[in-house]
């Protein structure tokens, strides 16, 4: 069903905790907002109010992974790099086994603007060593993400949600795979071949902008990059050399510096692919309050303003 | 092994500081103030107060020590040495290429370190976080974390002063390391932190001033700690060491400039010379 991935990542944790008692949750006074409140109702004594001390959170969370729990640690995208050193030195150098999440991704907020708006937070995360960066496009996802980042995955991770609501994929799409590429769907059967890969809230865009091209002629096949870090490169060259895509494009609510078209790009320049790369996210440009839909419109990477500039 | 005297750990903490300079010497660069002042209450909780041994691995049966502030980890190298958990001559790589002796503490590389600091005003919050941790298993362990009284200027020590007494961490027991220098000059001067017992008290921690080279007084605040946890206190413990710059090298003591510097060959024998005299 439709939901917010923070939604099903509240609702994921709470059923994982049932199964895993070493797993405890911070927050920063936002539990409502990243929905960790769900895990809170129902285990009082595993989650860990901290207040509004991310920093310290960051710390603390670290110091529960080196005595064995594995913590979830929620806030906003945007008040997490806002407390960089913490993640760079306290969790990901010191080796630390801990989720952290960052939801209110991206200008998909809508009216709290800038200042609350995670834009960057895929670039800083995915620069640090042995950090795992992930992002699920909806419900299923998340769910099928949570499940990894509890029951298999090692080490730090990241974890970037949506505060909207996000459209079902995945009962459509390939199955998931951890760490790799993800079909959702191949739009049109016209002559001309696009390759669109989108991340979170960027795979609706260029789902919607796939379905546009199809009146001119072409045909689009719309992949879903969940797992940002480690990126699957070799994924990538196999959909290149499959497909032999006439052009790239890559849609993402984050700053398309360092962002899921900075991984793409790095892939196919190094592998000396010479197939022409259009990235669309936020410009270079900060955040703004507004209407998702509207903000999308204006930044340039609604599904329309895509099919406008790929056709 | 019956608990070492007062007496027996002072000669112990000065064998010490004669291997952290030689180590600081050979690395020719690292902080040889800071970490001679804190080396006698490191001393006291590591070969009298701190319980079982450490491992890495997350162990209730154990006590455990975060160093926040990082710069003096030669300190904590040369009570790793002593206690058998990395060879004497491994002190030699301090600081080299490859080396797990890094110039701040990594718990990556040298997994017997708790947590990796150096960025001042983090790892107080790790040693909350383990207390935490220890808390919510019902282990019995104690969580020691040592801070330097110029790293208390960050404002995320005032976070972790502000959270520990919410979460009742009474195994928690830190230890502030106050010399009363730092980079840029006397503490009082840079930024003053006085009144500082009035601050941890009004931040609802339990708060006991010791003279930090004086064993009896070290040892009777780590006695005093632990009392007043199995006592039902529920407050973490703050320890004020009144401690000197270089201590044990007269020289360096007090001097800001040996904050962050190796001594050349002939100032090392020096001082080496005058703390094997005290010894």
């Amino acid at each position: 069903m439709a939901k917010a991935t923070r939604q099903s990542f509240g609702e994921a944790l709470a059923r994982l905790g049932a199964e895993h008692s070493e797993i405890v949750v911070l927050d920063a006074d936002l539990s409502k907002s990243t929905k960790s409140d769900l895990f809170a109702k129902k285990f009082p004594e595993r989650f860990f109010e901290m207040g509004i001390q991310e920093a310290h959170m960051i710390g603390a969370a670290s110091g529960m992974a080196f005595s064995g729990k594995l913590p979830f640690l929620c806030s906003f995208g945007a008040f997490l790099t806002g407390r960089y050193d913490q993640v760079r030195l306290s969790a990901v150098y010191s080796g630390a086994n801990v989720r952290i999440i960052g939801t209110h991704a991206g200008l998909g907020i809508g009216d709290d603007g800038h200042s609350q708006m995670g834009l960057e937070d895929v670039t800083l995360m995915r620069v640090l060593p042995t950090m795992g960066v992930f992002q699920p496009m909806d419900d299923a996802e998340t769910q099928a993400i949570m499940d990894y980042l509890v029951k298999q995955y090692k080490g730090p991770a990241y974890l970037r949600l949506t505060r909207q609501t996000m459209p079902d994929y995945s009962d459509k799409a390939a199955p998931f795979v951890a760490g790799k590429l993800r079909k959702v769907a191949t739009l049109g059967t016209g002559a001309k071949t696009l390759l669109a890969i989108g991340s979170g809230a960027g795979v609706a865009e260029a789902m919607g902008a796939a379905e546009r091209l199809t009146a001119k002629g072409y045909t689009t096949h719309v992949v879903n990059c969940h797992t940002l870090k480690p990126f699957d490169s070799k994924g990538l060259m196999e959909l290149v050399s499959s497909l032999k895509p006439s052009q790239i494009f890559t849609v993402e609510d984050h700053s398309v510096i360092g962002g899921l078209g900075s991984c793409v790009a790095e892939v196919l320049s190094e592998n000396g692919v010479g197939v022409k790369l259009t990235r669309f996210g936020c410009q270079d440009q900060f955040g703004e309050s507004g209407e998702p839909v509207e903000l999308f419109e204006k930044h340039g990477f609604s599904a329309a303003k895509i099919a406008e500039k790929m056709a | 092994m019956s608990k070492p005297t007062a007496a027996e750990l002072k000669k112990l903490s000065n064998e010490l500081r004669v291997h952290i300079l030689e180590m600081i010497t050979e690395a020719k660069s690292g902080h040889p103030g800071g970490s001679l002042s804190a080396i006698d209450a490191m001393t006291a909780l590591w070969f009298a107060e701190m319980q079982g041994v450490p491992q890495g691995a997350p162990d209730a049966s154990r006590d455990h020590f975060v160093l926040s502030k990082g710069h003096a980890v030669p300190a904590l190298y040369a009570i790793l040495a002593q206690k058998g958990y990395i060879p004497f001559e491994e002190l030699k790589t301090l600081r080299r290429t490859g080396a797990r002796l890094q110039g701040h503490p990594d718990r990556v590389r040298l997994p017997i370190v708790e947590a990796s600091t150096g960025s001042l005003g983090q790892g107080l919050s790790v040693a909350c976080g383990m207390a935490m941790a220890h808390k919510l298993s019902g282990s019995k362990s104690r969580i020691y974390c040592m801070v330097g009284d110029g790293e208390i200027q960050e404002g995320q020590i005032w976070e972790a002063a502000l959270s520990a007494p919410k979460f009742e961490l009474s195994n928690l027991c830190v230890i502030l390391d106050n010399n009363g220098g730092q980079i840029d000059g006397p503490t009082d001067e840079v930024l003053s932190l006085k009144p500082i017992a009035e601050k941890w008290r009004a931040f609802n921690w339990e708060v006991i001033e010791i003279d930090g080279h004086n064993f009896d007084q070290i040892l009777g605040a780590y006695q005093k700690a632990r009392e007043l946890e199995s006592k039902g206190s529920k407050k973490p413990v703050f320890i004020i060491a009144n401690t000197v710059k270089g201590k044990g090298v007269s020289f360096m003591e007090n001097k800001i400039e040996w904050h962050g510097a190796a001594p050349k060959a002939e100032d090392a024998k020096r001082a080496i010379e005058e703390v094997r005299k005290n010894g």
